[in-house]
């Protein structure tokens, strides 16, 4: 990576986008009594044959983030740039000629692969769809598919169900590049998945990057996945990116308190470094999106708030929002971010 | 942090003498399409004060194990071998016995905590229950005041008030909090904790974990920590258990099977784990193919069809799990070969982004049509025998090179 903050020629550019989801009062007439604030000014971008990793706990947004950038669920406001074109003004069929560029793996490969279909028509369809193959050229172009995934092309004529959960995944990825797209999102495509397995799915998606040269959006929870396989990554807590820089950046040295506690939170495959680790443990729950807490959003499970910070500067965290600001060699958004070594 | 008052006076137990001992445990499954042998003859033992982890992937048969310790499983399932728990036999025992035993003697903990709680009772009522199922004489209010005093101890805030919330008035770590102290209010003499922090967030699974350890602090209980991550085994257990379709395939204390693991299975796991203290990115060494079905295992090691060690003799009979050095068991005719090279998984393990074996062929073909730095693959193909560890090299059945040829290309 060139630059550590914002990368250098990016296919996908997100600048502050929300994604609100209206609270309605009960009986008939349902007013709009609130919003929970799924995402609430995200900003992001995405270089091209990058791999930004988008972390954080579940509610955090992170999903919601990728859904709307593909306008599944269409943003509340807010901007998503594909190679200089706004996204987020057009309708369905504006947007259809553009899906070829932007594809989407799901988490779940059991409830993302349609059981009634066998797996040639899975992979077909977005083919055929857009009106790109038929007859032999359709069936060249999937055996081609399924074998850059490591799927054996004989067996295309089979359902979902005869493959198992890590051979699943390969089909969802197979059926993601069968428009040749330039951006994947990655939504969880691993966390599903038993360890020995998920490594092969993890190194396909690396290999395909190189000979691809694909960027993608890798949605996950796990830290550990995003260290191997991302150059930058982002954290987001309760709708926001607390923290973004590149992969050892973040990994090494991160600022935030929030990525302090979730990198010391996470266990080592190594019981010696195990020993001797002390966690930074988080206390309470996660505030409800819906009523967000002032100022900084963390604060109420932060504890450099709670056992560092003198008064007036509690006060501030509780007065004024900290903005996502090149700290550093990092964009943290913590007013008195500090660099910790956790790993 | 407040103690639980000791409601009888434990009998001495000698150190020596396992608190609960399983012998060969089998348990199979009637199904249509035949029997599902899903546990085939596990054994252990767990000592006073030991924690002992089991790991395995998904139906590798750790969970069906552990149900059939506390006689959880349906009726149809076919039990055989033996759990002694304090020196008596509970297999085959009435259910009117066992349940003096379960949340008394050996207590467990369930991987999701909602449906491991009842939701229509408030969770002060759960815990009572518990309390006053096995100590007839202790009143209603003293009872109420013990489970105030537990959802103290495992860190709920405002306990007096929180006893009377329901199981949804709390969030995935609270519950699983009132889980743990349900499974603690009787001074177990063993907790069984099935996947505890699977359901959960990495910085609650921190914070349930450290309520565990204050558990096992608190009422003495040795452990049984079931779960798939290798990182939670690490911190936890004194010794590991490694399971693989229904069988234990190592034992030993938890160093052993992380520094110096005998079993090729082991090593692979390990090596497919993305490490977040990974300073250089590695290639990580999947390993190929799938479990078997537990249906019909074919005769001899049931690894053997994803193991690169593989050789002709694997195939003649199951290897057994015997001791490869003081206290570490592995059931791998080739362990001596593991210790001998002290092989890290990626000398053994192909870093490939193929699932099936099969498959390498033909992505070798792949691979020669995308021209990706040919000389490098040469070069890597040139290298590559000598990469390979003394025990590798000695294979009758070396990893196809085509596989390799694969690698090479795509690999950077």
């Amino acid at each position: 990576m060139t630059s550590t903050v914002d990368s250098a020629e990016p296919v996908l550019e997100v600048r502050d986008l929300r994604k609100h989801f209206p609270i309605r009062s009960r009986g008939l007439i349902r007013r709009v009594i609130g919003a929970v604030k799924a995402v609430d000014g995200v900003s992001f971008s995405l270089g091209r044959g990058e791999v930004l990793g988008l972390v954080g706990e579940s509610g955090c947004g992170k999903s919601t983030t990728g859904r709307a950038i593909l306008h599944l669920q269409p943003a509340t406001s807010g901007s998503v740039k594909f190679a200089g074109r706004e996204l987020t003004k057009l309708n369905r069929a504006q947007m259809r000629p553009l899906r070829r560029q932007i594809q989407i793996v799901f988490q779940d490969p059991y409830a993302s692969l349609s059981p009634r279909l066998p797996v040639f028509d899975i992979v077909a369809e977005p083919l055929i769809v857009h009106k790109l193959a038929s007859g032999q050229a359709l069936r060249t172009r999937v055996d081609e598919l399924l074998s850059m995934v490591g799927l054996n092309p004989e067996h295309a004529n089979r359902y979902p169900h005869e493959f198992s959960g890590g051979q699943r995944q390969r089909i969802g990825i197979a059926r993601a590049l069968a428009l040749e797209p330039q951006v994947l999102v990655l939504d969880e495509p691993v966390s599903a998945l038993d360890v020995s397995i998920q490594a092969g799915v993890i190194n396909l998606l690396e290999d395909l990057r190189d000979r691809l040269g694909l960027s993608y959006l890798f949605i996950a929870h796990d830290l550990s996945v995003v260290r191997h396989i991302a150059d930058r990554v982002a954290v987001m807590y309760l709708g926001k990116i607390v923290e973004l820089a590149s992969k050892d950046e973040l990994f090494e040295r991160p600022t935030h308190p929030y990525t302090q506690a979730l990198l010391s939170a996470i266990p080592l495959p190594d019981p010696d470094r195990e020993r001797q680790r002390q966690r930074i443990l988080l206390h309470g729950d996660l505030p409800s999106p819906a009523n967000p807490p002032s100022g900084c959003r963390f604060r109420t499970r932060c504890p450099k708030f709670a056992n560092q910070l003198k008064p007036d500067e509690q006060d501030r965290c509780r007065s004024e929002e900290p903005a996502l600001e090149v700290r550093g060699n990092h964009q943290s958004a913590c007013h008195y971010a500090e660099t910790l070594q956790i790993i | 942090m407040q103690s639980i008052a000791q409601p009888t006076v434990e009998p001495d137990r000698p150190a020596g003498e396992p608190l609960l001992e399983v012998t060969d445990l089998e348990v199979k499954f009637p199904t249509e399409d035949g029997v599902v042998h899903a546990v085939r003859g596990v054994s252990y033992a767990l000592y006073p004060g030991q924690t002992l982890g089991i790991v395995g992937e998904s139906g590798s048969g750790k969970s069906v194990t552990s149900l059939a310790v506390m006689g959880l499983l349906p009726k149809s399932a076919r039990v055989s071998g033996s759990v002694r728990f304090r020196g008596r036999e509970l297999l085959g025992i009435r259910d009117r016995p066992m349940s003096a035993v379960r949340g008394k003697g050996i207590a467990m903990i369930f991987q999701d905590p909602m449906t491991s709680l009842n939701p229509v009772y408030r969770v002060g009522f759960q815990i009572v229950e518990t309390l006053r199922r096995h100590d007839k004489g202790l009143s209603a209010k003293a009872a109420m005041a013990r489970a105030v005093n537990l959802l103290n101890l495992v860190g709920i805030p405002n306990a007096e008030q929180r006893v009377n919330s329901f199981p949804h008035e709390f969030s995935g770590g609270m519950r699983q909090r009132v889980v743990i102290a349900i499974a603690m209010a009787n001074q177990p003499d063993v907790i069984i904790a099935d996947e505890p922090t699977t359901a959960l967030d990495v910085t609650v699974q921190a914070q349930v974990l450290e309520v565990l350890k204050t558990a096992q602090a608190e009422t003495g209980a040795a452990t049984v920590l079931i779960t798939h991550d290798l990182g939670v085994v690490a911190g936890m257990a004194d010794r590991v258990l490694v399971m693989y379709a229904g069988r234990p395939v190592e034992v030993g204390a938890v160093d052993d099977i992380y520094y110096s693991p005998r079993m090729p299975y082991t090593l692979g796991l390990l090596g497919s784990l993305p490490r977040l203290d990974a300073r250089e990115r590695q290639r990580l060494t999947p390993i190929p193919g799938s479990p078997p079905s537990l249906l019909n295992l074919p005769p001899g090691c049931p690894f053997g069809p994803r193991c690169p060690l593989h050789i002709a003799e694997c195939d003649a009979a199951e290897p057994s799990l015997s001791e490869v050095d003081t206290g570490h068991l592995a059931a791998c005719i080739r362990s001596g070969d593991l210790s001998r090279a002290e092989v890290a998984a990626e000398d053994v393990f192909e870093a490939t982004a193929v699932d099936d074996v099969a498959q390498a062929d033909l992505l070798a073909g792949l691979a020669d049509a995308v021209p990706d730095e040919p000389e490098l693959m040469e070069e890597l193909l040139a290298e590559a025998p000598g990469d390979q560890p003394a025990p590798a090299g000695e294979t009758t059945e070396p990893v196809e090179p085509a596989g390799r040829a694969d690698t090479a290309g795509e690999g950077k």
